[in-house]
């Protein structure tokens, strides 16, 4: 399979802070990879490398195979980007911004930009800056789709507008990715976004990544499960694979990666049954993963 | 147009619950078979293609295909040709289960409800049994 976003060994610091430690990630082509992580966690420090705004401290970046800060045109000519603050240039008017964009663009569509914003309803003689913010992110959207780039990147591309244009951005990631087997990368605080439309997911505390997976993976390994005692417990059982325990009594319950058979076995020698095992959304896990560590006792 | 872009199609009617965190593919496997089982998709149908529902559901393809793909493990579905989901003219076995656990479920609540109503088990079986006489002989009338 063709990698299109290869990342290895990646740190940054800002003086004192290190705001990437150790960051590795790899984005096949025809998938979406749902970045999360807290405000500040480094997830727009990874974009703007991937952007060649940044240049590594240590490790690699590469897109398509290329290092973004040595071949910009390269890189920057097949990568759409949609960040949550527009940097469009608000004094255009949006056929304007179209032909300047057509001049940038080899690959720039504009039959499709004209359907996009027909689709988005946008007047093409407004003045960009004089539109909502809805529309804004509108314009940027069909600004980053137009010149049908090989890899979106989205940052936060939701932030702060109505469900009407976050489920926009979310179907035209949808048909990036059904009909022209683009890539994408996305970043979104609102996690069931990244749930619905992720392949994969990789979650960032702290400028280092917890854990990247396919989200399936994620769902399965991070289920709870609620075990019940003959006896009562004064604290949490120690079980391989099981982690945040919390209950009293005889009602224990965890968030447990392993498989299921296992679990039964070692339950049994416990004293103990499985009395109820279920799904997490990814925002649960997301809370329950980024919570800080319990000691153990 | 094709059936699915037609608000008839029962396909239209699925509706992935993002509060449930059961895996979507599952989610959406388990209301294709609940469809199947309950007769509103017929043998023979077809399903939506991947991209079709992908879009319409706002999900990744992958997500459709995974669905399909475990259906058609379970013979529920079959790929015909090189393209096209087809639910299955085999009366499949997990159809049935399927249809039992419907079943079962609605059997349940009936249960716990004529349990608080104290109305005995015997009772309740009676009164089934008024009620099909009822609906047979509406059905006669009509």
């Amino acid at each position: 399979m063709t990698q299109i976003l290869e990342i290895n060994g990646l740190t940054k610091r800002f003086g004192e802070k290190t705001a990437l430690r150790n960051v590795s990630l790899s984005l096949a082509k025809g998938k979406v990879l749902g970045l999360i992580g807290e405000n500040g966690a480094g997830k727009t420090t990874i974009i703007k490398h991937i952007l060649g705004s940044y240049i590594p401290q240590e490790g690699s970046v590469r897109v398509f195979g290329l290092d973004p800060v040595k071949d910009p045109a390269g890189v920057l000519g097949n990568v759409g980007y949609l960040a949550e603050e527009d940097g469009l240039p608000g004094w255009m008017r949006v056929y304007e911004l179209q032909r300047y964009f057509q001049g940038f663009y080899q690959n720039w569509d504009q039959a499709y930009a004209e359907d996009l914003r027909e689709k988005f309803k946008i007047d093409r003689k407004a003045i960009i800056k004089q539109l909502s913010k809805g529309q804004r992110a509108r314009v940027g959207l069909m600004a980053a789709l137009a010149y049908r780039p090989e890899l979106l990147l989205l940052d936060e591309p939701s932030s702060g507008l109505d469900p009407i244009v976050r489920r926009e951005i979310l179907t035209s990631i949808v048909r990036a990715v059904a009909n022209e087997n683009r890539t994408v990368l996305f970043s979104s605080h609102l996690l069931s976004e990244i749930e619905l439309v992720a392949d994969q997911v990789a979650m960032i505390r702290e400028g280092e990544i917890l854990f990247c997976d396919t989200l399936d993976n994620v769902k399965q390994s991070n289920r709870r499960i609620t075990l019940r005692f003959n006896a009562v417990r004064t604290s949490a059982p120690e079980i391989g694979e099981a982690l945040n325990w919390e209950g009293y009594g005889q009602e224990w319950s965890c968030l447990y990666s392993g498989n299921t058979a296992t679990l039964e076995a070692s339950v049994s020698l416990l004293d103990a049954k499985v009395v109820e095992e279920s799904w997490l959304t990814l925002d649960e896990i997301f809370h329950a993963r980024s919570a800080p560590k319990v000691e153990h006792a | 147009m094709a059936q699915w872009e037609t608000t008839e199609s029962a396909v239209t009617r699925i509706r992935l619950n993002q509060k449930d965190g059961a895996p979507l593919y599952l989610q959406l496997m388990n209301q294709l078979k609940y469809l199947m089982a309950s007769g509103r998709l017929q043998p023979g149908e077809e399903l939506p293609p991947i991209r079709v529902l992908a879009e319409r559901l706002v999900v990744n393809p992958s997500t459709i295909a995974r669905a399909y793909r475990e259906l058609e493990i379970e013979r529920l579905v079959e790929k015909r040709s090189t393209h096209g989901t087809f639910v299955s003219d085999v009366g499949s076995p997990l159809a049935e289960i399927e249809q039992r656990r419907i079943l079962i479920d609605r059997v349940d609540a009936l249960l716990v409800e004529a349990k608080q109503f104290r109305v005995s088990t015997p009772g309740v079986i009676e009164l089934i049994q008024e009620r099909d006489a009822v609906l047979t002989e509406g059905n006669l009338v009509k």
